[in-house]
């Protein structure tokens, strides 16, 4: 009975991995395409690798999508960490069962309300204050930023909150002041949870079309946004190339996510025993 | 000097401050109260701790020990009444800025930072000069015989390795006052005893005032100079070692120390130097023969500790003080033997002999029939 349920379970768990991966394989098989027809298997080739090296508008918008990643990934870990912090070390406060619900609300709201919200809000800003000055990248870095910052804060605080508060009291203990407590002792200890979720920040800027599609303006485009309007007029190998690109991206990014995790982890499993 | 080495030697060569009428306290904690919400947790304690005492807070689990720690410690602040050190109000004084450092129960040691950066904490945050540190911080580690692991980080040294890191980061800083909550809780008992003797090596050589809050009263028994025995937020009796165990003031402290036999009793007679009091428990009067003021007719507990119970099967003279009795039970401790005995009236007593000989044969075992007599010196009556 064990030996049939075990085989039964490796077989789901197989078209498990078989129903999410096999279209990513397929994609990453078919970068490598020599046929200028995405459907038709010509021989192997890294022609479209170098077409895309080649294609400036592709080329700009990646080189924006990270910078965009990268700056609303860094954004989002000083507020997120700052947000982790309170909602953890805090004592109770008026509001702040409504605050934690506030900044953990993003992770479910629908992703078209928040870009349509973010719309409205920079549209009334700038007619109201004059800026920000139309849209362009600080608009998708603000945007970016305010829906990353709740993944971030809730890693964080989840560090926190596992954090031996006794190893705080203790650098109190020996004369450590509020500051020198938090950058010394507090901030070591839950930088992996912060790389981790610069990290995942990194990553889910990097992948978002649906708000940056919002808020972007004209001669603006990201990445995703670049080749979701390539593929309506029909999927050319070259995106293949650069899909392939992006998956490595950020599969290496989780990857490392997840390693930092996981040791800090036993790193503290054996501290505690 | 005595022949046998005796640890208090030095505490007792001199008349211990705590037994001085004009001594000053060091510590003075003056009606503090603290309350969590609705739950009171210390209730108007006030404490004299004298310098160079090594005083313990003994108690159970949630009798307030630790609040009052913390409270010293400043992590908490306390809803009424003060604490002075040496002379200073720390009222509104955080942890960082009191003469106070704290050896925790878990150790606490910084998990990023290497043993020496660990000791060297505290220091750094003084502002000392980092010559000085290094060498006051190698000198403390060879002090606690950890000088060769220095480079280590936490994880990677055993249980008793880290209590003792944990006690260099807390006294090279050479604190005023020292905490330390159940600071040999987590060691195994071999390491335990002797580490309660390299504490008490370490007081001395030092010349700090120890604060140790303990739940084992055992280990409060071998290290304090005097023990405050604490039960719901309120310290019931603060008084030397032997004295907590030879003379409790109540039914509680009497039987959180050690064992104990109780007799409850009624007194029928009140005499300048003796008492009688009569139990149902027993056919003989208990007769108690230092004074304590009681009135005929009072209801009284008395308490007899185990081994002041002579154990025989030989008839003694037990017209009082004494009684007879099955032996149902013996467990044998090597050291020494418990016996459980009962009484004709039903009632149980404990009472341990030492085994003074090796032979098994002339030992007293199951079923016999036994003669019991105590002193009249030996009884504690209790009215509380």
């Amino acid at each position: 009975m064990k030996q049939g349920s075990s085989t039964a379970l490796k077989m789901m768990s197989g078209a498990g991995f078989v129903f999410l991966y096999a279209p990513i394989i397929a994609l990453i098989v078919y970068s490598f395409n020599d046929s200028k027809l995405v459907t038709v298997w010509g021989g192997w080739s890294l022609k479209w690798y170098v077409e895309l090296f080649s294609n400036e508008q592709i080329m700009s918008a990646a080189w924006a999508s990270l910078k965009i990643a990268f700056i609303s990934a860094t954004l989002a870990s000083v507020l997120g960490t700052l947000a982790g912090f309170v909602l953890s070390r805090m004592r109770k406060f008026v509001g702040k069962a409504m605050l934690s619900g506030w900044v953990t609300a993003p992770l479910v709201m629908p992703e078209v309300i928040t870009g349509l919200s973010l719309l409205l809000l920079f549209v009334f800003l700038e007619n109201v204050f004059g800026w920000p000055a139309g849209r362009g990248l600080l608009t998708v870095v603000i945007a970016h930023t305010t829906f990353c910052l709740a993944y971030v804060a809730v890693v964080v605080q989840s560090r926190l909150a596992s954090l031996d508060e006794t190893l705080e009291e203790a650098a109190m203990d020996l004369g450590a002041k509020p500051a020198s407590l938090f950058f010394l002792i507090t901030l070591p200890l839950i930088s992996p949870a912060i790389i981790a979720g610069w990290l995942l920040a990194f990553t889910l800027s990097l992948d978002d079309l649906v708000i940056a599609s919002f808020v972007s303006g004209p001669g603006n485009s990201t990445l995703p946004m670049v080749i979701f309007s390539k593929v309506r007029l029909g999927v050319t190998p070259e995106v293949n190339a650069l899909a392939t690109l992006m998956i490595v991206a950020v599969s290496m990014a989780v990857i490392a996510a997840i390693v930092i995790m996981h040791r800090q982890s036993r790193y503290n499993d054996k501290n505690n025993h | 000097m005595s022949a046998f080495p005796n640890i208090s030697t030095v505490q007792t060569q001199s008349v211990p401050s705590w037994r001085q009428q004009d001594a000053k306290p060091f510590v003075q904690i003056d009606q503090i109260t603290k309350q969590f919400g609705q739950f009171t947790a210390v209730n108007s304690v006030s404490l004299d701790i004298y310098r160079n005492e090594l005083f313990c807070l003994l108690g159970g689990s949630g009798s307030g020990k630790s609040t009052l720690l913390r409270m010293l410690a400043g992590f908490e602040e306390p809803t009424s009444g003060r604490i002075l050190i040496d002379g200073v109000d720390m009222t509104g004084i955080p942890p960082w800025e009191r003469p106070v450092n704290m050896m925790f129960q878990s150790y606490a040691l910084f998990p990023h930072l290497s043993v020496e950066a660990n000791v060297a904490f505290g220091l750094k945050r003084e502002g000392v000069k980092s010559a000085e540190v290094k060498a006051r911080v190698s000198d403390i580690l060879d002090m606690v015989k950890l000088g060769h692991l220095a480079k280590r980080k936490p994880h990677m040294l055993s249980g008793g390795q880290r209590q003792r890191v944990a006690l260099a980061r807390s006294l090279v800083k050479r604190p005023k006052l020292l905490l330390l909550d159940e600071p040999l809780g987590a060691l195994d008992k071999k390491l335990r005893e002797e580490t309660q003797f390299e504490l008490m090596r370490l007081q001395e050589e030092l010349g700090i005032t120890f604060v140790v809050v303990t739940h084992d009263q055992e280990e409060a028994m071998t290290l304090a100079t005097r023990i405050g025995v604490m039960n719901n937020g309120d310290i019931i009796q603060t008084a030397e070692p032997h004295e907590v165990y030879e003379y409790p003031k109540s039914r509680f402290v009497a039987e959180f120390i050690g064992n104990v036999n109780l007799f409850d009793g009624v007194v029928v007679e009140d005499e300048r130097d003796s008492v009688s009091i009569q139990s149902p428990d027993l056919d003989a009067y208990l007769q108690v023969d230092h004074g304590i003021s009681c009135a005929p007719n009072q209801e009284v507990s008395v308490a007899i500790r185990p081994e002041k119970i002579r154990i025989s099967r030989e008839p003694m003279d037990i017209e009082v003080n004494g009684a007879t009795g099955v032996i149902c039970d013996v467990a044998y401790m090597g050291s020494q033997s418990v016996f459980k005995v009962r009484l004709a009236s039903g009632k149980y007593l404990r009472i341990t002999q030492p085994n003074v000989s090796r032979e098994m044969g002339s030992r007293l075992t199951w079923e016999d029939a036994v003669y019991l007599s105590w002193d009249a010196d030996s009884c504690v009556v209790l009215v509380s």
